[in-house]
């Protein structure tokens, strides 16, 4: 078994009582990415000199008596996620040879806590897509069949968790981009209310939207690491002053009681009954543990995606704007003078799918479409978030699939950008209403795995944690792993 | 509403992004197609509901406005395309 199966409490033993060591853990980690990145390709940047220099010095300096359970343990990081001297390319090329010269607040955060960053995570470029494709890199290939996608934006970070390359990562959710690659890799996914966790750091995209989240192999990992990247940070000005609880303390086993709201709309057209048995007999699960679930309207999901993709859109366009060859990045070599500078330095350094969230969101704010796009969007968020607060006045969670299928083909959907869209139609909702939602492992449908999406209320962490791990305790599928290990 | 070839172009021109032919030919459909789709938007009636820009109560964040340590010029400098004495350098703006 690798020693990155062991559960976390008993690693955080080993170590603290010298049967194991940092380096160790560390080699293991290096030796599951010699064995398997050819194959799954997670990974854009390995960090491994500075990695193995801060375990050599952790081992000499031992274990603190303070040390918190993530110490020393293998992280990957979601390559727009900015660290200090180690290249972040936000998988474009664009970023090609940015050495941030800061790290992100969750980096310091980490730092605090002594995990050891293993490397830089695969993505679709700028967090745009559900694929991977959109990586102007390589595509990372799901762990599971390699054929498939491994899902995005966060694909890298939920490939790397599910391969055994990592004990844990950060990814980085929108539309679903945490989420929906844990659903397809058959890993724990955990998207965070909005303004829990900093942005401060994490190369912006759709700044109402963005959330940072940990990806990891169970429910009670997810708890640690969100705990370690929540709080209030001066330097993000969305960032919410609230008291963070406990949330290993709130994974008690007990659901009794619990109120499970299932939306009618997520378990209808275009959801493959496959997948949609797979959610009814979890359901089934948290029914016998004293759970209760009806069925109910969020009147207004149908919308989702087309507000989703004005609002991100637009938001993404004014927002990549600093990308101007100036300061930082790539910059064309063929200006004659500064406006050419601007045009080309964006063309050649933005991928395909990144120029048309630009052209939209830019078509979506230009004069005379601005309240048809784009105020349009925002009042339709308005309604829908409203179907979330009016659920959650009667149920603790709401509970579907995270994707309406399991993972597709590579190449499969590539060429139609509305249909790659409307993969996002369960987890789309969940951040326009800026809520909580986890998506846990929930059994495999021909070899892949599904995902079971909990929503909860406003930094109602806690309560989607719990079911979670409610759920996990008593089935066996986080169990399940593409490689034997 | 359906955009035309040379709207793109003009968005293009707003975004500061050089299109080839084929793109141009390309975007003009796709965003067709994208802003067909989100007319659908258009059957909700909207007209007393407040626009949510994001879903916090935020209220703007203020500081004194003191000096404070930046970061050192040659850590600011370290990723410029080009640069000069602790400028950033670009190509002539004026003739």
């Amino acid at each position: 078994m690798s020693l990155l199966s062991i559960p976390i409490h008993e690693l955080h033993n080993q170590l603290v009582t010298k049967q194991l060591k940092v380096g160790e853990l560390l080699d293991e980690s290096y030796k599951a990415i010699a064995a398997r990145e050819q194959s799954v390709k997670a990974f854009i940047t390995l960090n491994e000199d500075a990695a193995r220099a801060q375990a050599v010095e952790m081992d000499a300096t031992g274990v603190p008596s303070d040390a918190g359970l993530l110490y020393g343990l293998p992280i990957g990081i979601k390559d727009n996620i900015v660290t200090q001297g180690l290249l972040t390319t936000c998988a474009s090329q664009f970023l090609a040879n940015y050495q941030p010269v800061f790290d992100a607040t969750v980096v310091k955060k980490l730092k605090m806590v002594q995990t050891v960053t293993v490397g830089k995570l695969n993505m679709d470029e700028f967090a745009m897509g559900g694929s991977n494709e959109n990586s102007s890199y390589f595509a990372t290939r799901n762990p599971w069949n390699t054929e498939h996608v491994p899902g995005g934006s966060s694909g890298g970070s939920a490939a790397a968790v599910a391969a055994g390359e990592v004990y844990f990562s950060l990814g980085s959710d929108t539309g679903g981009s945490i989420r929906q690659p844990a659903a397809y890799c058959g890993i724990v996914g955990l998207k965070p209310t909005y303004g829990l966790v900093s942005r401060f750091g994490l190369v912006a995209f759709a700044s109402s939207l963005d959330q940072i989240g940990p990806l990891t192999k169970n429910v009670e990992d997810a708890a640690h690491l969100l705990q370690a990247i929540a709080g209030y940070d001066q330097h993000d000005s969305t960032s919410a002053n609230v008291q963070i609880p406990d949330y290993a303390s709130a994974l008690t086993g007990d659901i009794k009681g619990l109120r499970i709201a299932v939306p009618k709309e997520y378990l209808g057209a275009g959801i493959d009954p496959q997948v949609k048995e797979k959610v009814l007999a979890a359901l089934k699960v948290l029914e016998g543990l004293g759970a209760t679930w009806e069925e109910v309207s969020l009147p207004h999901s149908e919308y989702a995606v087309a507000t989703y993709y004005l609002l991100a859109s637009s938001e993404a366009s004014s927002n990549l704007a600093r990308f101007d060859g100036v300061r930082y990045g790539v910059r064309t070599t063929s200006a004659n003078n500064l406006l050419e500078l601007y045009h080309k330095s964006r063309s050649e350094g933005f991928g395909p799918e990144v120029k048309r969230r630009i052209m939209l969101g830019t078509y979506a704010l230009s004069s005379g479409y601005y309240d048809a796009y784009y105020l349009k969007a925002q009042q339709v968020r308005t309604l829908i978030k409203q179907d979330f607060d009016e659920v959650f006045k009667t149920y603790d969670v709401i509970i579907g699939p995270t994707a309406p299928t399991t993972a597709f083909k590579i190449g499969e959907q590539v060429n139609d950008p509305l249909k790659m869209y409307l993969n996002d139609i369960c987890t789309i909702p969940v951040n326009l209403a800026g809520v909580p939602a986890i998506s846990v492992p929930c059994g495999l449908v021909d070899g892949l795995p599904v995902g079971l999406q909990i929503i909860g209320n406003t930094f109602a962490e806690s309560t989607v944690l719990r079911v979670a791990h409610a759920f996990e305790q008593h089935t066996d599928h986080h169990k399940a792993r593409p490689f034997s290990s | 509403m359906s955009i035309t070839l040379k709207d793109v172009e003009h968005v293009a021109k707003l975004a500061r992004l050089d299109l080839s032919a084929d793109e141009k030919t390309l975007f003009t459909d796709q965003l067709n197609a994208i802003l067909k789709y989100a007319e659908q938007l258009n059957a909700l009636d909207t007209s007393n509901v407040a626009p949510t820009t994001h879903v916090l109560p935020l209220v703007n964040v203020m500081r004194d406005d003191l000096p404070h340590e930046s970061l050192p010029v040659d850590q600011v400098m370290l990723n410029a395309p080009d640069e000069e004495e602790g400028h950033f350098k670009v190509p002539a703006v004026i003739e």
